[in-house]
């Protein structure tokens, strides 16, 4: 591997640029097909800072490197590729959080997590849930149209839903739903990141030592509870895994709401689909999960070890983006995979949620919010059309989640 | 065909538990158990996905 030109601008790299853009919502950038096809393990330089990175391509690979434990998520080993602009020093002080964390600290904090977010419980929070998108779409329809969806459904639907369960007062959502916004944009500076971090982080702060004095039924109240015996995080660990909980729980799943809505929208046959058999719905969300893959940036990594991918080795100390929407658009395993098709039997090998160890912990709550929220519009609403002609819409290019700024439709 | 699986690497995603609720559920711990060992050959296809799907490959499935 060449080391030599990595300006910090990145311009004079040989190497393509990550990231790279989508053109179309519906689809991946378009020079993922190419890699997967010529060079599915291959160089790029970070657009944010020039420094080179493998690419990840095809599923099996995908899917290889995040299971492989001499693979490390620990954003402050040199090499991981960064894709937000962030000094070493402000690195040097970052604490990590579970995504960042190589076991066991990560075993630790993650078993004391997963009893909150079994099948089971998820099921037990579908009724709330349910009340919650019900309320929404009241609102929504008492209001008139148009509206933007976004704002009237998408977000509040798994703020409030994340809110409850972590015992966050869903009165300071302007607050916080601002901080996380800013935690998913590319283009900050570092002391804009930063001052997001810590404004949210403060917030946080002062609830959970709240939660350590006066326990409420949430989950960070149980989880300070369990941490008295096994003793796997200290108070900032905490704050840092409200805040990851919180972020996490917000922008991926408005953003998967009201692309899906506006992928139905869009397809008016398979909304007809839909509303006629209501039984394609769970394979519909992880049709329409696969063909978004919302975020690629969860799975950055950097080898501890050697190891070979592909026929190519990624030497120990070099950075890995294992890509899960060129995954999730692999002809191999999903065949004509631009189209989106309802009643694909693999459509759940997507990697939307990532894999291995790090497979999102809410996979499970975000599908039981997008099940409720399609099922209900098309019943309650059945309507719906956008306001606006589709090209005016604006996406969310630039940010670590994909998603639309605004969805203004009516009815 | 004969299930078993290692919690050690259990990550607790559910994956299994979604895909082939008569063969696995998950403990009060949120790790994976077996319900039936010895699952009928309709439940083949099932068992195998919730295998393929499981994200820290902890699910072995022989026979
Ligand atoms: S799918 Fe795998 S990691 Fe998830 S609960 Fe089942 S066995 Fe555990």
């Amino acid at each position: 591997m060449t080391q030599s030109a990595e300006p910090a601008d990145g311009t004079a790299s040989p190497y393509p640029q990550f990231p790279m853009r989508r053109t179309c919502p519906f689809s991946e950038p378009g020079e993922y097909a190419g890699l997967r096809a010529d060079e599915p393990v291959s160089r790029a330089s970070l657009k944010v800072n020039g420094k080179p990175t493998w690419l990840v391509t095809r599923h099996e690979h995908v899917k290889q490197v995040l299971g492989d434990p001499r693979v490390s998520s620990n954003l402050k080993r040199p090499g991981y590729p960064h894709q937000f602009h962030i000094s070493e020093e402000m690195l040097a002080h970052v604490r990590l959080m579970m995504l960042s964390m190589d076991p066991p600290d990560h075993t630790a904090q993650r078993r004391m997590l997963i009893p909150e977010f079994t099948a089971r419980r998820t099921k037990e929070m579908r009724p709330r849930i349910q009340e919650i998108v019900d309320e929404r779409i009241d609102a929504m329809l008492a209001a008139g149209g148009p509206v933007d969806l976004v704002q009237a459904l998408a977000l509040p639907v798994p703020s409030l839903t994340i809110c409850e369960l972590l015992g966050v007062p869903y009165g300071d959502h302007a607050q916080f739903e601002e901080w996380s916004a800013a935690l998913m944009n590319h283009d900050l500076t570092p002391e804009e990141y930063g001052a997001a971090v810590q404004a949210l982080d403060m917030y946080l702060d002062k609830l959970v030592t709240l939660k350590e004095t006066e326990p409420g039924d949430d989950l960070i109240s149980r989880f300070l509870e369990k941490n008295r015996t096994e003793q796997a995080a200290d108070h900032v660990d905490v704050v840092t895994m409200a805040r990851m909980m919180l972020v996490g729980g917000h922008e991926t799943t408005a953003n998967m709401i009201a692309l899906g809505v506006l992928a139905l929208l869009e397809h008016p046959e398979h909304m007809a689909e839909l509303r006629s058999d209501d039984t394609l719905l769970p394979n519909a969300i992880e049709e329409l999960l696969r063909v978004f893959s919302i975020s690629d940036s969860g799975t950055a990594r950097v080898a501890v070890e050697d190891i070979e991918v592909g026929g190519v080795t990624i030497r120990a100390g070099e950075g890995i983006l294992a890509l899960n929407n060129a995954a999730d658009h692999d002809e191999t395993v999903f065949a004509d995979p631009g189209t989106l098709d309802f009643h694909r039997k693999e459509a759940r090998s997507h990697l939307a949620f990532g894999y291995g160890i790090h497979q999102c912990m809410g996979a499970n709550l975000a599908r039981a919010e997008l099940e409720i929220v399609y099922s209900t519009l098309l019943r309650r609403v059945p309507g719906l059309r956008l306001a606006v002609p589709a090209e005016e819409l604006r996406y969310k290019d630039d940010a670590m989640v994909y998603g639309v700024y605004e969805l203004p439709v009516t009815w | 065909m004969r299930v078993t699986t290692d919690r050690d690497r259990c990550v607790g995603s559910g994956q299994c538990a979604m895909q082939s609720p008569e063969v696995f559920d998950q403990d009060d711990d949120g790790l994976v158990v077996v319900l039936q060992e010895k699952p009928g050959a309709e439940l083949l296809e099932d068992v195998h996905r919730a295998a393929d799907l499981c994200p820290s490959q902890s699910i072995r499935v022989t026979g």
